[in-house]
């Protein structure tokens, strides 16, 4: 029976992926909390298939035709068609792939390793990476993301050269990619620079060292002197205890709450050194500890839109048959995949909330269910649109979703009204709301069938403000 | 006539007892009295090219540069001997003669850079060019001035998206681009119920992620509530360009007029990214706002509110002084602002020209810091002193 799913289970499926699905109530139910975990974690262990849509050889035809306006314009237009289908492709792997833990992790090393690249072909190296690297070791990970054409360009590296340094990269691995700020003086901003010229890549996005522009010299980076390179610089930052500290604090305020614990957090920062940044270990240790199902975690975070999305796409499995409509949800709601804001990436917390992001949240699962129409309009992103005007597409964006109702109605036929409401409740808010009462209030039309009453009360739960938490 | 604020106090079936709505227990000062300053940004999102907006018309290295996009001395609208408006900014050219308009040219900010979303940031946020910051210097200026009794509104960004500007780290501003269907949004049955059961409750956090969304839904629906009955109590008679911008600047106008408690208006156009075909498609866009600004100005004038209100537009850069290949302009630097207003201190051409001698690498150099001009607006206009919003101190300028 669906009360017994437990909220601490759906607490776990919230946060180590996209919530509780549809499909699997019944392997969710009879488990227990730990077995649950374990399970999650079996599934993501494997790499998931590469999302590949760039197709090199169209891409390479495009380049080849060269710098003329026209054939600029038609490659800008592959590109953003492209990343256009990265990020749906990507959203259906987090809707739909058993490995959530790991597509969750690449979520939040996407916001971590923000990076915006209008090359397509860059973007899809770089995801491919993430994914790939999400739960091995942080180091890893880093040394791919730091040699990746998408950010060496995005950070200027391309323009770093051993006459003209330019610091960017070096300030920005530093700052958000691992000590953080304040762990770090200016001068080894500059001196790291150095040992990062010459990084570069080349036409197939591979990673090169251009060793005329490379400045072999000496450096001293962090109290560390000698011929230093780049590889140097990130092995040095690594062996420093406050990027394992500042990676924690990341983990900890996307995954837990942005209150931080102290003594949790000196526990992961420890434990992530000591194993040497084995994400995989720290995420074992945070959702197996007990503290993390404390109740005061529960739905102690908010949402993101992509959390959001992919959540009520879980929970009523649909076919969706505009799935552009899901970009123009992403960029009204302030999280656009693959376009962050800055080199911060998403602030995330309360920054998704605003009068009109609230709104239009509080209103999407009825908007899908009526498949009706996105009115508003997203400002123009001129970095995206390199000079084009952007198409008109008409006065809205149809949502065209058609929701696999049974699948979800279900797990919750032959209950008592009361029953239902606090059984769908169970499921889908972290904790309740005082506001299930007034649902009752609301209801329609008395003669209602079963199951339209399953689904008004679920639209209705939804809606509510209570579902904007995790 | 107006509704006052104290009837439609009453109009209202409200719980008491709510930390959400003490305002209306203790009746604030909602309705402006005539004499408040109001604020409204226009922002030419994209890189509005300054140089063919306020042309050097004797300038020989302009025409020397642009040797396809320049625009004639003849062609121009003659603002002195010198300097000539883009001919499709006509109302603009009878505001500067009027003595309802400045022009500071030049403005920028050290270390430029020439990506529009990491530019438009540094102009939004008011941060050095290295600093990231994620609060807006209105958005700091509303953590300040918000009272937090009554929240009563303060701006509005007319758009369905919220602007980084109008981002604080408490509060933030109103997004709509229509505040009629907002107001039909918000009064679905769902969200009356979510406000009404809330007002109930006596105490909320607001560092409670619950307790923020309640308090952010309840305040926007009391808001919109608001500001609805105002703007449908005062249609305005002016006829506006049927468009985006027309609407917006309307509804503005409406409120304006209302005299509610509303200070900053928020609105943008574009995109002004003329990388090919410039003059057209600045043409366009200029047509669009010469004629709403047409439409706004007799508006607030009629109903004596222009001296009280500052239009000032700005955009993420200027753009680079000689042309491309694609008859258009790449991304550039520095570039003029315009200042609209019955109350202007000093008026026409606060500054010299750009020196277009001494470029820095094909680009124009700054002489104004951005950063002076909110400093000045926050100063003399909304009354706020500047330096904690922008966190440190600028010489302010003497045009209001």
């Amino acid at each position: 029976m669906l009360q017994e799913l437990q909220a601490e289970k759906a607490h776990l499926l919230r946060r180590v992926g996209f919530g509780v699905s549809a499909e699997i109530y019944p392997q969710v139910m009879q488990q227990d909390l730990l077995a649950l975990y374990q399970e999650i974690k079996e599934n993501s262990l494997q790499i998931s298939p590469p999302i590949q849509v760039v197709n090199l050889d169209h891409l390479n035809q495009l380049t080849e035709a060269g710098r003329a306006s026209k054939s600029f314009q038609e490659r800008n237009r592959y590109h953003r068609r492209c990343i256009q289908q990265l990020n749906k492709r990507w959203l259906d792997e987090m809707c739909h792939s058993p490995a959530q833990l790991r597509e969750k992790m690449a979520l939040f090393w996407h916001g971590h390793f923000a990076c915006r690249s209008n090359n397509s072909y860059h973007q899809q190296q770089l995801l491919q990476t993430i994914r790939s690297k999400a739960l091995g070791r942080f180091g890893d990970l880093l040394k791919a993301v730091s040699q990746s054409a998408a950010m060496l360009s995005f950070l200027n590296n391309q323009q770093n050269r051993k006459q003209h340094p330019n610091e960017n990269f070096a300030r920005e691995v530093m700052e958000l990619f691992t000590l953080g700020i304040g762990q770090y003086t200016e001068q080894d901003v500059k001196e790291a620079a150095r040992a990062f010229t010459g990084w570069a890549f080349n036409r197939k996005g591979e990673f090169v060292l251009r060793e005329k522009l490379h400045d072999s010299g000496e450096k001293t980076i962090l109290g560390v002197r000698g011929n230093l390179s780049g590889m140097d610089v990130l092995n040095i930052l690594l062996k420093q205890k406050a990027t394992a500290r500042h990676i924690c604090t990341k983990v900890y305020t996307f995954f837990v709450q942005e209150t931080l614990d102290q003594e949790h957090l000196n526990y992961l920062a420890d434990r992530f050194y000591q194993s040497n940044y084995d994400i995989q270990d720290l995420m074992d240790a945070l959702f197996t500890s007990t503290w993390f199902y404390d109740a005061q975690h529960m739905g102690a975070l908010i949402k993101s839109p992509v959390e959001l999305l992919i959540g009520i796409r879980r929970a009523l499995p649909m076919k969706i048959q505009n799935k552009n409509a899901q970009i123009q949800l992403q960029r009204l709601l302030g999280q656009w995949l693959f376009y962050p804001p800055n080199v911060a990436g998403w602030a995330g917390g309360k920054s998704w909330i605003d009068s009109s992001s609230l709104m239009l949240r509080l209103r999407l699962p009825k908007l899908i269910q009526d498949n009706a129409s996105i009115t508003y309009k997203p400002k123009q992103a001129d970095d995206v649109s390199m000079g084009m005007q952007e198409k008109k597409k008409g006065p809205a964006y149809q949502i065209q979703a058609e929701i696999n109702w049974k699948a979800w109605t279900s797990y919750f036929t032959g209950l008592g009204e009361d029953a239902l409401i606090s059984a769908l409740s169970a499921a889908l808010l972290p904790k309740g709301s005082q506001q299930l009462d007034t649902l009752k209030t609301l209801k329609a039309q008395e003669d209602q069938t079963e199951s339209e009453l399953i689904e008004a009360y679920t639209i209705g739960i939804m809606s509510l403000p209570e579902y904007q938490l995790c | 006539m107006i509704i006052k604020r104290r009837d439609f106090i009453k109009m209202g079936t409200i719980a008491t007892g709510s930390l959400f709505l003490p305002r209306l227990l203790q009746g604030s000062q909602l309705l402006q009295q005539s004499g408040n300053k109001v604020l409204v940004v226009l922002q030419l999102s994209g890189g509005n090219d300054g140089l063919n907006t306020v042309i050097p018309v004797r300038n020989d290295v302009y025409y020397q540069l642009r040797p396809q996009i320049a625009i004639s001395r003849t062609e121009s609208l003659p603002l002195n001997d010198e300097v000539g408006l883009n001919p499709h900014l006509p109302f603009l050219k009878t505001l500067y003669d009027a003595g309802d308009l400045a022009i500071l040219n030049n403005v920028g900010y050290e270390n430029p850079n020439r990506s529009h979303f990491r530019s438009m940031d540094i102009w939004q946020s008011a941060s050095q060019s290295d600093q990231i910051w994620d609060t807006g210097w209105l958005g700091r200026w509303l953590d300040q001035s918000m009272d937090k009794h009554t929240y009563d509104n303060l701006a509005i960004e007319l758009d369905d998206t919220l602007s980084l500007a109008l981002k604080g780290a408490q509060e933030k501003a109103l997004a709509t681009q229509n505040l009629a269907r907002l107001y039909n949004q918000s009064r679905t049955p769902y969200f009356k119920a979510w406000v009404e059961a809330v007002q109930k409750q006596h105490q909320l956090d607001h560092e409670k992620p619950v307790d923020y969304l309640y308090q952010t839904l309840a305040s926007t629906t009391q808001q919109v509530d608001f500001l609805h009955q105002n703007i449908r109590k005062n249609t305005q008679q002016t006829s506006y360009p049927r468009n985006a911008l027309g609407n917006r600047l309307k509804q503005i106008a409406s409120l304006i007029c209302a005299d509610v408690s509303t200070k900053v208006y928020y609105v943008s156009v574009g995109s002004f990214d003329t990388h090919n075909n410039q003059n057209r498609r600045q043409e366009n866009l200029f047509r669009q706002i010469n004629a709403g600004l047409e439409s706004f100005v007799q508006d607030l004038k009629k109903q004596h509110r222009f001296e009280d209100t500052l239009i000032f537009t700005f955009s993420e850069f200027g753009r680079r002084v000689g042309q491309n290949a694609s008859n258009g302009t790449d991304h550039g630097t520095a570039n003029n602002m315009f200042f609209i207003s019955g109350g202007l201190k000093r008026k026409g051409l606060l500054n010299a020209m750009p020196d277009l001698q001494t470029l820095n690498e094909g680009d124009l150099r700054h002489t104004v810091d951005f950063k002076q001009v909110y400093a000045t607006l926050l100063d003399k206009w909304l009354n706020t002193p500047h330096e904690t919003i922008l966190k440190q101190a600028y010489t302010s300028l003497d045009f209001i």
